[in-house]
């Protein structure tokens, strides 16, 4: 049983990380879009996401299979069920991706609004996180994941400054209040994102030891709002 | 392969037909035996025969003294060995504590087995006819004949007592029932068909055996029934020895002689059908 | 509110020269069904056995340290084991009704309890029965041997058995596993039945049986008590890494 459930496993954790490096990619290309408002680039990523959501159903379906065969219990239980949560994390980072790639068809199509912010900086931060949450996945690092953890309030930080300024520049220029809007929207979709890295973080730590940290950040984070 | 194939068959083919053969060969014995004595004894067999004194200085008449004495004497035996042997066997498998003590009792148990049966007869005569003081008896004679056939039944019952699954007596312990009580409600009661297996076999031993009887209970010749224990008696066995070898006439009571030989093994015969009768009962009703 | 009934202090159990069990302390609570795991040979049925003195039966076998039942020392010279056992029913591994009728069986720990009234003891076994789930089943042929039932019918037989006499504690040693799944599943909802009214104790080497029954798990290996916890944190993150070892099938 052991070496059927173990290959099972191992053949299941493949298709998560595959599943991470697809997604992984298409979060980098759609923060390239936005930077180079590439209009191809962002088809690319949309076309991409089928491959992403059929990946999605079959690591489930994977984890359903081991779950009624093999009923596994303590870590091998943890595992399966912190798979089935960050395969669904996976999918809908995917779909952030798809969003932003959206956003930049709309926007490219209008002449740019510079509200003083660095895209390009929230952008790389969140793919880091990602990048970082899938690493302690892979390499069950709990430091790391704690790390990541932490760095979702730099992000939500950085919203809530694109929010104010966008306020601001509609009150500016309020006949480009569509396009400014889109410019919001991005920034909430890669905020998602680095939620999403942060509950695959949360998951690797509850793989580990079983605690579930999900409803316990303010104890975790500390920097008080 | 074909070649290894080939003698492979050949041996297993032989090795079966030697173990049938071995058994129809224990078949053929036990109906030559049987046809044997049956053959020259069925004439003999008739009313008068079965309830008869012996006539004409045992030339004639019935051996009903002599069928009478040995299911007096087997009886007798059993009623003898089969307490005493149960005992012994619920103290061997129940009670005792293996180590030297129950290895000794049992070496004795096994010699015992080993003795020739002429030997309980003078045993039987020295102790129970003259210490004792029983004359020639049925008692004196069943308590040989009960001797000679204790270490069967211990034996068997011991066999029986053990063959009863270990989890019975664990429940009934789990229970709070005391060991006596799970002994008498439960061990017992599952052991008692092998105790019957071993009380038909000591039984049929009993009936059998001459040289126990000859210097303790049987007699050459008596005219009537045994009235008491204290009676000596005429059997069956030791008819047919007596007959064969010191009769007045052996030529002419050879047709006596086995039909004597044929009601002794009917009499066992019968006494085995009832017990077998009523252990198959007993397992049934499980 | 947790009452221990029963508490293992200092436990310490030889086979002869073999150390079955060392330093165990653990308590049985009331109305708690506890799940003894572990390896073949890792002391939890030597355990069981503690707890009853059915070990006693074992002519080399000791016993150090103590065993509470309330708190009364069941280890204790002074202490009746044929009171004790009526007090601690046990089921076994394989069913083992006796070759007597279904009534014969369950009456019979009333019996040797010197229980002599008949209307007492025929209203008993009905009661039992009932409590065991399986009087419907059985209702018809109560004189009949209890040998013609089937495996799992059986073994409710002997729960009832051993409930009829009203122990306090039940010991249950493998109960299901000489049986077929739907078997099983009845006598694993007979336990979850039982423990409103008794202590249960069940040795299993069903993991799967242990999580689905039992609110406590202890997991010993080599005559140790490695872990204790409830059942769903054994079985969800036990906190040693031997006893997840062996819950997941890796061991040695």
């Amino acid at each position: 049983m052991t070496v059927h459930f173990q290959r099972e496993l191992d053949s299941l954790k493949r298709k998560v990380l595959f599943l991470g490096a697809l997604v992984e990619k298409s979060v980098q290309l759609a923060a390239n879009a936005l930077e180079s408002r590439d209009t191809e680039m962002a088809d690319l990523i949309i076309a991409e996401d089928r491959k992403v959501d059929e990946l999605e159903v079959e690591v489930e379906e994977d984890c359903l299979k081991i779950l009624a065969l093999y009923q596994p219990v303590a870590i091998d239980l943890r595992i399966i069920s912190a798979i089935i949560k960050i395969n669904n994390d996976l999918e809908r980072v995917g779909d952030e991706a798809v969003n932003i790639a959206q956003r930049v068809n709309i926007m490219a199509r209008r002449p740019p609004v510079d509200i003083q912010f660095d895209y390009i900086l929230m952008a790389e931060k969140v793919e880091s996180m990602l990048k970082r949450s899938l690493d302690a996945m892979v390499n069950m690092d709990q430091d790391l994941a704690y790390k990541v953890c932490l760095e979702d309030d730099e992000i939500d930080d950085m919203n809530r400054r694109v929010y104010d300024k966008v306020k601001e520049a509609i009150g500016r220029q309020p006949e480009r209040v569509g396009y400014l809007i889109n410019l919001l929207l991005v920034a909430r979709h890669l905020e998602r994102i680095a939620d999403h890295a942060t509950n695959i973080a949360e998951d690797v730590i509850y793989v580990i030891d079983g605690v579930i940290l999900r409803h316990a950040e303010d104890e975790l984070k500390s920097t008080p709002d | 392969m074909e070649h290894i194939n080939g003698r492979r068959r050949l041996l297993e083919n032989s090795m079966f037909w030697l173990f049938r053969v071995a058994a129809i060969i224990n078949g053929i014995a036990l109906l030559a035996v049987v046809y044997f004595i049956a053959s020259r004894g069925w004439r003999a067999i008739n009313w008068t025969f079965l309830t008869e004194p012996p006539l004409d200085s045992m030339t004639k008449g019935g051996i009903l003294p002599c069928i009478v004495g040995t299911i007096c004497l087997s009886m007798g035996a059993m009623l003898v060995a089969l307490p005493i042997g149960v005992a012994s066997a619920v103290y061997l498998s129940e009670y005792a504590r293996p180590g030297r003590v129950l290895r000794i009792i049992r070496l004795g148990i096994n010699n015992l087995a080993g003795v020739p049966s002429v030997v309980f007869g003078l045993f039987g005569l020295a102790f129970f006819v003259i210490y004792l003081d029983m004359g020639i008896s049925i008692l004196a004679g069943s308590l040989t004949l009960g001797a000679l056939t204790l270490p069967v039944i211990i034996g068997a019952s011991e066999e029986a007592f053990r063959a009863v699954p270990g989890t019975y007596r664990e429940a009934s312990l789990g229970l709070g029932a005391t060991k006596w009580q799970t002994i008498y409600r439960v061990v017992f009661p599952s052991a008692l068909p092998g105790i019957l297996t071993g009380a038909i076999l000591g039984l049929s031993r009993a009936a059998g055996e001459t040289a126990p009887i000859m210097f303790t209970a049987a007699v050459f010749f008596s005219p009537s029934l045994p009235a008491s224990i204290f009676d000596d008696v005429m059997a069956l066995p030791y008819h047919i020895y007596v007959l064969a070898t010191a009769g007045t006439d052996i030529e002419a009571t050879r047709h006596l002689q086995y039909g004597t030989a044929v009601v002794l093994i009917l009499i066992v015969l019968g006494l085995n059908l009832m017990a077998i009768i009523y252990r198959a009962h007993l397992q049934k009703r499980k | 509110m947790k009452i221990p009934k029963m508490k293992v202090r200092d436990l310490n159990f030889y086979y002869g020269k073999f150390h079955a069990l060392i330093d165990v302390n653990m308590d049985f609570n009331l109305n708690e069904v506890t799940a003894l795991i572990g390896p073949s040979g890792c002391g939890k049925s030597t355990l069981l056995r503690c707890l009853n003195r059915m070990n006693d039966l074992i002519s080399i076998s000791r016993a150090d340290g103590k065993i509470f039942l309330d708190d009364i020392n069941i280890n204790d010279p002074g202490v009746d084991v044929v009171t004790l056992r009526r007090h601690i029913g046990m089921v076994f591994q394989k069913p083992n009704p006796f070759p007597k009728s279904i009534f014969e069986n369950v009456a019979y720990g009333l019996r040797v309890n010197g229980v002599k009234d008949r209307a007492y003891i025929a209203h008993k076994v009905e009661e039992t029965l009932k409590s065991a789930a399986l009087w419907d089943e059985v209702k018809g042929r109560m004189h009949e041997s209890a040998l013609g039932l089937s495996g799992g019918q059986q073994q409710r037989l002997c729960i009832a058995r051993a409930m009829a006499v009203e122990p306090d504690v039940l010991l249950m040693d493998e109960p299901a596993s000489a049986l077929d799944p739907i078997a099983t599943q009845k006598i694993e909802e007979l336990i979850d039945e039982l423990k409103s009214q008794y202590t249960i104790v069940i040795v299993t080497h069903n993991m799967q049986q242990a999580a689905r029954v039992s609110d406590i798990t202890a997991f010993f290996y080599l005559g140790r008590l490695i872990e204790m916890d409830k059942t769903e944190s054994i079985f969800t993150r036990p906190s040693l890494k031997q006893t997840s070892d062996y819950i997941t099938g890796r061991f040695g």
